[in-house]
């Protein structure tokens, strides 16, 4: 088993009500069935859409966010899968892909090179 | 734990409410905004971390340290609601100000205000409902445009435009004025009226029962039971009047999902809780010199649900309860339930005459149960191919699969020639 990040980028905004909610179903019920199949090694944490950025060696400080915001990254999970291609295959499960988001599968670097 | 069925969409309306109370009527769009951003925040945490034990209050409690914060940062920039005056202005005030409009008797209070609002003298009846259902139900332009079978365009510039006239008013209706709630009541109860037969008569095209919006405006309606001033006999007539009706909706749809006429309902189905529940609404109702339309309908809406069948339903009584609806409210559609009334009491010979008698029966011209209700005369008299050819009619007009289904039935059975109902 070698494990990867899930980031979420992008997706949801400025939807009714009744969007919002399926929407949280649908991840609620993918991140159930991510774990019953033991593919959840960390569920992770959203992250807030606002911050810091800290550059360089004159450490200047700008404000979040950082990139336009189809690509900002809404929070991450520390996904179990046999190698990239399923990681790949789990992640087209993710409900943000339903709103205009995309899903950064990124595979963890292992110690043993 | 799930979040109940459609929680983000009542907490919506009562969100919405209270933050307007806060910022002011013209600041409406800022209190959606608030709103939507509370729950993106609720959908973002809870995926993660689950719902929380009480997600009400965790929406509540976000929208109010929303709501501090614009107001923290933009009092000086912007005008909020007038009656909290110089409230907002100092921290000191602030924030005891702010925790009381989010108190439950506020909450409730702020929906009261908004649903009078909503019903502004300047806005038609149709943009009455429509901006209840966006604002307090929390549907989006798209699910009011289906329960209106409307385009989203219609829709939404029906709903723009009614919020400007709205927010025209400078400042939320003050329900606590006894004298001008009354004067706006009627047209209070009038959408809500609307709303509820939207859902049980509508002509949506996915479902003939939508026993969401019937819910929706029963709910509305409670908010108004339990405001005293509010609650008038009036009131409580409506109320016992979407009772018996809401009682029913178990039953008229069956088991294979088609429209079942109140003739041919399985009445064990009845939800005697919800009839018991409009029999103590009607009780009550019966004070006062007024009789209005909510009361002879709730007396007609009794009236079936006392009876255990078609054979021992108190016929005359229905008729004479027509009868003096059409002196309150006479309308083409009151006329056509009368003239079925009295088919079943002397007879489809009668029932025809008595449609014939329909003024302004221009008006029923493309109602399918007009049609129907000819068709069903005709063919009980006998009349087999003349039947036919009026649920043929029928057919051309109905408004969903459910309707057609039933239509459909007819005209089968006026082909096997069997009498039916």
């Amino acid at each position: 088993m070698s494990e990867f990040v899930f980031l979420y980028r992008g997706g949801e905004s400025g939807r009714s009500p009744e969007r919002i909610q399926q929407s949280m179903q649908k991840w609620m019920a993918w991140f159930k069935e991510l774990g019953q199949n033991g593919h959840v090694k960390d569920q992770g944490q959203p992250l807030e859409r606002t911050g810091k950025l800290v550059k360089r060696k004159q450490k200047t400080v700008t404000d979040g966010p950082f990139a336009e915001a189809k690509d900002i990254v809404g929070g991450y999970t520390l996904i179990e899968a046999r190698d990239l291609a399923q990681a790949v295959e789990l992640s087209k499960g993710c409900p943000i892909l339903d709103v205009d988001g995309a899903v950064e599968v990124r595979p963890v670097m292992k110690l043993n090179m | 734990m799930e979040p109940t069925d459609h929680l983000f969409r009542r907490e919506s309306g009562r969100m919405v409410a209270t933050l307007t109370r806060i910022f002011g009527i013209h600041n409406l769009a800022l209190a959606e905004d608030v709103v939507q951003d509370a729950f993106c925040r609720a959908l973002e945490v809870w995926k993660f971390h689950g719902v929380p034990e009480n997600p009400s209050a965790w929406l509540m409690a976000t929208a109010k340290n929303r709501a501090l914060d614009v107001l923290r940062r933009e009092r000086t920039a912007r005008t909020f609601a007038p009656e909290l005056g110089r409230m907002l202005d100092s921290e000191w005030t602030l924030a005891p100000a702010v925790e009381e409009l989010f108190g439950a008797p506020a909450i409730h209070d702020g929906q009261l205000r908004m649903m009078f609002s909503c019903c502004h003298p300047r806005l038609p009846e149709e943009a009455q409902v429509a901006l209840m259902l966006h604002i307090l139900c929390g549907f989006s332009v798209d699910e009011v445009a289906g329960a209106f079978v409307s385009s989203h365009a219609a829709i939404e510039k029906r709903i723009s435009r009614a919020k400007k006239v709205m927010a025209g008013s400078k400042r939320l209706f003050d329900v606590s004025g006894q004298g001008d709630l009354s004067v706006r009541l009627p047209a209070v109860q009038r959408a809500l009226y609307l709303l509820f037969n939207e859902g049980y008569h509508g002509a949506s095209p996915e479902s003939a029962v939508r026993a969401e919006l019937c819910r929706e405006a029963m709910r509305l309606t409670a908010l108004l039971l339990d405001h005293s001033p509010a609650a008038t006999p009036a009131t409580r007539a409506l109320s016992a009047l979407m009772c018996f009706h809401a009682a029913r909706l178990p039953a008229r749809v069956d088991a294979a999902g088609d429209l079942r006429p109140l003739f041919e309902q399985d009445r064990s189905r009845w939800d005697v809780r919800v009839i018991a529940e409009g029999q103590r609404q009607l009780d009550l109702s019966a004070t006062g010199p007024e009789l209005t339309e909510y009361h002879v309908e709730a007396a007609i809406a009794w009236v079936h649900t006392a009876a255990h069948g078609v054979e021992d339903t108190n016929w005359g009584m229905i008729v004479s309860l027509y009868d003096q609806l059409m002196a309150i409210h006479p309308s083409p559609v009151v006329a056509l339930n009368r003239a079925i009334a009295t088919a079943q009491r002397e007879g489809p010979q009668r029932g025809l005459e008595e449609i014939r008698k329909i003024a302004h029966s221009d008006r029923l011209a493309s109602y399918p149960f007009y049609h129907a209700a000819l068709g069903e005369f005709e063919f009980r008299s006998g009349r087999h191919e003349v039947a036919r050819q009026h649920f043929l009619t029928a057919l051309t007009f109905v408004r969903n699969p459910m309707e057609r289904r039933f239509i459909e039935q007819r005209i089968g059975a006026c082909k096997v020639g069997s009498p039916v109902g």
